[in-house]
């Protein structure tokens, strides 16, 4: 394929073109360890990918640019469309979308580069290393693309989000794996059972392959309930990379390698870091449903039964105004209210007014890892006011009033104090331990986990009812007036 | 030999990703996994290799699909990350 450009510089040129775009990928990532620095590391990362792509094109001298370049246009303009009319809180279906669409592509790439090896070979031909790279891609990749898309409808509410767990569901995973891992055997392998056949006859094996791992994908993550999906996405975020690194291997490219394995690590990582977040494992959320409804209905009104007070706008208002130090705790409920807005206003207001206020952020409070910071970041909050839950937990004793809005599961002391239940062991927000607690909430009804929680008939906590949006900007309105 | 070669190159990787990766704060996980996303579209690569040198049509015809997911990816990851990442640093103090 080489043509004019590579008759003039040695391969050379392009194994440290590609070095290069593989140092600018590292030097991105290390920017993003700090927000200040973080919007050149986007920036550096993607001239890397820029460079990468341009070396590439005119390296490789592509047959058809008209072509080539209609795809570029096509999936630049489809990008472009929907990273723009994307709202924050739709942002993790549009992460797990996008990445579905990068593990897809690594199983056609694969794809097309067998059928382009396949071409008139004999059994046995083709390189061992060619043939497992690619099984692995087409697996990877297919279970990402499905994987994604599942996960995606799922956050986006057009595939039902409640966890199931069968012995039926496990049998299809199974088998489905099972066919997939064969047929990949069989592209590996290469036997010659059809006799002396020309190796064209094996190529049907890769599209059995890519049919069962789609299948594998999409069985993994309908099970799956809706509170998981964050630790799915970045599950299939870390697969799309190996994907990634395993076109890598079959293209004997360096900065596919690079580039993938870096992204590998990242979502593993994060998985990680989730899974610890929720004390759940790794198998508990693939193959585990969370929360049961067995009796909980009985036992929500014996905890609840008599013990909840009501409170209102007027009187968290005149909390507010005498207390020292408030912190607020934003939940999914508060991200999909849209209020966000009216609660940046009304920490602005008492950071006016010489209070010590902060948010206090579970670190899976959203639907990403990360997810409600970028959506106080979008309200104007300073990433200075945004504490996590190792630092704020310890201050809460100190803490006059605590605000939670749209949050349930992340402030449950059962998880502390009930041993059997559901999220014991996962790390909350001690907020019972402050002075005062007002929750806003629209009613009693449970979060994801399915569980009541005590919190909200203890002594020192009052509800608030109410729309996070209405009820937020009503708290705004007031303490305004109060305070002029 | 080329396959010990990549796979020397994968751990390496690997390694390296590790250390940076565990250093980035809870606050920007979120612009981390796009941007992290849209680093995989460097599959983007592979198809415009394969689209391009396809010597059948079947091939070519995959690779032009797998190129347009790919830019989809890249180009959607690296905006949305931008633009999450503008309200960080642009916040007032």
């Amino acid at each position: 394929m080489a043509g004019i450009i590579s008759s003039y510089l040695p391969e050379a040129a392009l194994q440290l073109a590609y070095l290069v775009a593989g140092i600018l990928f590292i030097q991105g990532l290390r920017d993003m360890t700090h927000p200040r620095t973080a919007t050149r590391g986007n920036q550096i990362s993607a001239a890397g990918m820029f460079l990468a792509v341009l070396v590439t094109a005119l390296w490789f001298e592509i047959l058809s640019p008209l072509l080539v370049g209609a795809a570029l246009l096509i999936g630049g303009a489809v990008g472009v469309w929907l990273a723009v009319t994307v709202e924050t809180t739709e942002m993790p279906q549009l992460v797990g979308l996008f990445n579905g669409f990068g593990g897809g592509a690594s199983a056609l790439v694969a794809g097309a580069e067998l059928i382009d090896q396949f071409n008139g070979l004999a059994v046995g031909a083709l390189p061992i290393g060619l043939t497992a790279s690619a099984a692995i891609a087409g697996i990877i990749g297919s279970v990402t693309f499905w994987g994604s898309l599942v996960a995606g409808g799922k956050l986006h509410g057009v595939v039902g989000d409640s966890p199931v767990s069968t012995n039926v569901g496990h049998a299809l995973k199974a088998s489905s794996l099972g066919i997939a891992l064969v047929a990949g055997l069989f592209l590996i392998v290469q036997p010659d059972l059809l006799g002396a056949a020309p190796l064209a006859g094996w190529i049907p094996s890769y599209w059995v392959l890519v049919v069962a791992a789609s299948l594998l994908g999409i069985f993994l993550v309908v099970p799956i309930g809706g509170a998981d999906m964050p630790v799915v996405i970045a599950l299939l975020n870390s697969y799309s990379g190996l994907a990634a690194a395993t076109t890598g291997f079959v293209l004997n490219n360096t900065v596919l390698i690079i580039a993938g394995t870096l992204v590998g690590a990242s979502g593993m990582i994060l998985t990680v870091i989730m899974c610890e977040s929720m004390n759940r494992s790794l198998t508990n959320v693939f193959f585990g449903g969370l929360g049961s409804d067995d009796g909980d209905s009985e036992d929500m009104e014996e905890i609840y039964e008599g013990q909840i007070q009501e409170t209102s706008g007027d009187e968290v208002v005149m909390l507010l105004e005498t207390a020292r130090r408030v912190v607020v705790v934003p939940g999914y409920g508060m991200a999909v209210a849209q209020a966000q807005h009216a609660v940046a206003e009304l920490v602005e207001l008492l950071d006016e007014d010489g209070v010590d206020v902060e948010f206090g952020i579970h670190p899976v409070a959203g639907r990403m890892p990360g997810h409600m910071n970028a959506l106080l970041a979008e309200a104007d909050v300073p990433y200075e006011k945004m504490r996590e839950l190792e630092e704020v937990n310890p201050t809460f004793s100190q803490t006059d009033v605590v605000i939670v809005t749209g949050a349930n599961d992340v402030v449950n002391p059962k998880a502390n104090e009930d041993d059997g239940s559901p999220i014991s062991g996962m790390p909350v927000l001690n907020v019972e331990e402050a002075g005062q607690v007002i929750v806003n909430k629209r009613s009693l009804s449970p979060g994801f986990s399915g569980i009541p929680n005590p919190l909200f008939a203890r002594d020192n906590t009052s509800m608030l009812y109410g729309d996070a949006k209405a009820s937020m900007q009503d708290l705004v309105n007031k303490y305004k007036e109060a305070r002029s | 030999m080329t396959f010990v070669q990549n796979l020397t190159l994968f751990v390496l990787a690997a390694f390296v990703g590790y250390e940076i990766i565990t250093k980035i704060p809870t606050n920007l996980h979120t612009p981390l996994m796009s941007g992290a996303n849209a680093i995989s579209g460097i599959t983007l690569l592979g198809s415009i290799v394969v689209a391009g040198s396809g010597s059948t049509g079947l091939a070519t015809g995959l690779g032009f699909v797998a190129v347009v997911m790919a830019t989809i990816n890249v180009v959607g990851g690296y905006l949305v990350s931008h633009s999450m990442l503008k309200q960080f640093s642009g916040g007032r103090n």
